[in-house]
């Protein structure tokens, strides 16, 4: 992924190359610079998170405690849900966006590259912190990722450093969304209206907006925990007149746009990705953008579905659920444009083309135990059990993660200016897939069978698809490995060269720029060709 | 760690010969809302499989016929109103058919009006306390000994050998059938969720507020669940177990447990 690297020895003719040695990255405000920055640290935390979900199920694997005790077990569960979404995921679609948003729109850069540099560089800072709690006397945050109080204010002298870094991270996300707000609408070559952006443009400009709108809502959150520990006042402390469900509003306000923020640049991915390999335009392209732009309405209007059973009245469980199901009419427009962008294509099955696929496949079940979890009734039997645990994975996992794979074998070629290994990334390609159902399919007998989720120990009748799910995990993490072993490939040049179209003729301003693309690009506004035109 | 590898997947075996251990899907339940709820459940779940036919269909299809190497040549189409019209339109439908039976058994599962006793139930970290009101009987229900001694790190104990390991208690909830049984549901410490599944009983239990459900259920056993909201480090470890009985024999325990009390209280 730090392409860039050696992209620039090539082009020392360039006014302003690189930087030498550390000052490029400490420095950096190279917009590619920054993308492979975020990208790297975003495998980096990828991994870390990985290895405490194969710590949870080695743990899992059979009932009985192994390997941890139950208070470590909770502090894994914890932990591996903020780094995979504050480190991993996040992380990841800001890396593709810093990456190929200007090269998309034909912008020389980012709006406000110094910035770009800040909101990079306190990532990890946030991390280090958080990761260090792992070592501070009562160890990690263990309440669970959801921070729910009072349980969370049992926490050991970790809790102000996990209430810190949750501020870091919200800072970063916040100044990168601006960033990627005032570059989508003030640096546009000219000719690239609104309705004419590409829909990776466009679904992260709306994801953006949900991140400026919901990011200080956690900071509200979780600053009024602090308080709530140190300054004795009772936000969330029923002693003192307060209410802990009221935190958990709060929360889901925040946490359910955040869902999106973490889908929304994978349906952008997709989009780019399933045309080019059924070489045929995107169908529906305003139809998709009002989509996700009514999808970002819903997720405000959402959130307590997430908490049908603390007893709410009944009309607002019944607002909520009837609001949650009619988030899939937006969601099955996605699916069905994307289906009939495929249909009656010419169709070939590179790497990114067969992880978008099992993406629309795969997402489409995680949408499918959604809509079954927005019935209130059901979703009581569901709620805080493994079903909602396979239900999140699904569309966690092949979905925004998947979409982030296929996004780098998409574009690697373009950053590198070599071809990624074919045969290896179908390899990958078809471990991770099997293994992902493997390990996340069961979770939803499991969840219905009556397992709670967040428990280091079940009962004996869970063995068997717990024994299977935990393979299923060793397979996909190992499968991994695979990944960055291509991708390291790639980025030291051992592929063949890349043209700068790289695929057959891609549609979008990022493929008439040579490959690896310049250190500078666009430093004259392109005209938008009707060839490279989305609408 | 090879021997616990060998057990499990010894356990492999034996659970898929026995077929009452291989749960896949939601129980039935015992109530009447708890069958309402897995009708519902598997009524939803049928659309989904409906439309996950359709959708899936078309998808495989088109990757079957629709590829380059068997010499497609693509169309050229991008937009079709009367297409968005239609599948925008259809969903909509679907989900008013679904939405209308959800609300009905939503309504349902809200009036608990008029229950004929009422167990007031605590959470604690990490057991429960059930206080039976009006009755003078009440008592903690914690984690059953066997579990306890089996479930520690390297305990030796294989949790195979234990009876309901992990979902048994000292004492259980004994309620009788046929009842309308209103719970009454809080917390000494922080958030709990008391969730029996063949009860269809979910609810989470909050220091300093008072939440209610209830249940009636219709056969008599004992049904057996666990926190479902974590707690902390045991929150795996505070099972529920409810124990349904005749009128008659809940009466006979109701009176055993009142005299029991009444002799701890004369030896004080």
């Amino acid at each position: 992924m730090s392409s860039a690297v050696t992209a620039a020895n090539e082009h020392d003719h360039d006014h302003h190359g690189p930087a030498k040695g550390l000052k490029r990255w400490l420095y950096a405000t190279n917009h590619k610079d920054i993308g492979t920055m975020y990208l790297v640290f975003s495998g980096l935390m990828f991994f870390t998170g990985g290895f405490m979900a194969l710590i949870i199920r080695s743990e899992l694997f059979t009932p009985g405690l192994q390997f941890v005790a139950p208070n470590f077990f909770n502090q894994m569960t914890t932990m591996h849900a903020l780094i995979m979404v504050f480190g991993a995921v996040m992380p990841a679609f800001v890396g593709l966006a810093n990456w190929m948003i200007p090269m998309m729109i034909g912008a020389p850069d980012m709006a406000l590259p110094r910035m770009n540099n800040w909101s990079f560089w306190i990532l990890p800072v946030a991390f280090s912190m958080l990761l260090a709690t792992l070592f501070m006397p009562g160890g990690a945050p263990a309440g669970g990722w959801t921070m729910y109080p009072p349980l969370v204010l049992q926490t050991g002298d970790a809790f102000p450093f996990l209430i810190f870094s949750v501020h870091l991270m919200g800072l970063s996300s916040i100044m990168g969304a601006i960033n990627v707000i005032v570059t989508i609408i003030n640096m546009r070559t000219p000719d690239m209206t609104l309705l004419k952006m590409p829909m990776f443009v466009w679904t992260w400009l709306i994801t953006a907006y949900l991140l400026i709108a919901v990011m200080p809502v956690l900071a509200g959150a979780v600053t009024m925990l602090l308080t709530d520990q140190f300054f004795g006042t009772s936000f969330f402390l029923a002693a003192g007149g307060g209410d802990p469900v009221m935190f958990q509003h709060i929360f889901w306000f925040f946490g359910h746009p955040e869902v999106y923020i973490m889908i929304l640049p994978a349906f952008g991915v997709v989009s780019e990705i399933i045309p080019t390999f059924a070489r045929k335009p995107l169908f529906g392209h305003d139809s998709m953008v009002y989509a996700a732009s009514s999808i970002a309405f819903l997720s405000f209007i959402v959130w307590a579905h997430h908490m049908f059973t603390v007893g709410m009245p009944l009309t607002g469980q019944l607002f909520f659920m009837f609001a949650t199901m009619l988030i899939a009419v937006p969601t099955g427009v996605k699916v069905f444009n994307w289906t009939a962008t495929m249909w009656k294509g010419a169709m070939t099955f590179e790497t990114p083309m067969l992880f978008s696929l099992a993406f629309l496949f795969l997402f489409t079940i995680g949408g499918f135990s959604g809509l079954m979890l927005a019935v209130v009734s059901s979703d009581i039997q569901y709620h805080d059990s493994y079903f909602v645990v396979a239900h999140f994975h699904y569309v966690l996992v092949p979905g925004s993660i998947f979409a982030i794979m296929a996004a780098v074998y998409y574009w690697l070629p373009k950053w590198t200016g070599h071809m990624y290994n074919e045969k290896l990334g179908q390899v990958h390609f078809w471990l991770s897939t099997i293994f992902v159902n493997v390990t996340f399919f069961p979770m939803h007998f499991l969840g219905l069978a009556g397992m709670p989720r967040r428990i280091p120990d079940y009962s004996t009748q869970f063995t068997d698809f717990n024994s299977i799910a935990s393979i299923g995990a060793i397979g996909f993490g190992l499968s991994q490995l695979l990944f960055v072993y291509v991708v390291i490939q790639c980025v030291r040049k051992q592929g063949a060269k890349a043209s700068s179209e790289v695929w057959e003729h891609p549609k979008g301003l990022e493929w008439t720029v040579p490959s690896p693309a310049p250190y500078h690009t666009f430093n004259d506004p392109p005209k938008v060709a009707a060839e490279v035109a989305f609408s | 760690m090879i021997r616990r590898t060998c057990l499990s997947v010894a356990g492999l075996i034996v659970a898929g010969s026995a077929k009452a251990d291989w749960a896949l899907n939601m129980p039935r339940g015992v109530t009447e809302l708890s069958v309402q709820t897995y009708d519902l459940h598997m009524q939803v779940f049928y659309w989904c499989v409906a439309i996950g036919a359709v959708v899936f269909g078309a998808m495989i299809w088109s990757l079957i016929r629709h590829r380059k190497s068997l010499g497609a040549e693509p169309a050229k189409f991008s937009h079709s109103m009367a297409a968005e019209v239609i599948w925008t339109t259809i969903p909509i439908i679907i989900l008013l058919l679904m939405a209308i039976p959800a609300a009905e058994t939503l309504v349902k599962l809200e009036d608990g009006r008029k229950p004929d006793m009422t167990v007031v139930v605590t959470g604690y970290q990490w057991r429960w306390h059930y206080a039976y009101q009006g009755e003078d009987v009440a008592f903690y229900s914690s984690l059953a000994r066997t579990s306890a001694d089996a479930r520690r790190k390297n305990s030796g104990i294989d949790p195979f050998t234990v009876e309901n390991y992990l979902l048994d208690v000292d004492r259980r909830l004994v309620v009788p059938k046929g009842a309308k049984v209103r719970i009454l549901l809080t917390s000494n410490d922080v958030l709990h969720a008391w969730w029996v599944p063949d009860l269809a009983v979910k609810k989470d239990a909050i220091p300093g507020f008072i939440n209610e459900t209830f249940f009636r259920a219709e056969q008599s056993g004992v049904y057996r669940g666990q926190c479902a909201e974590l707690c902390g480090m045991d929150h795996g470890y505070m099972p529920i177990v409810v124990e349904v009985l005749e009128q008659d024999e809940y009466q006979a325990w109701l009176d055993g447990q009142k005299s029991a009390e009444a002799k701890v209280a004369t030896a004080k």
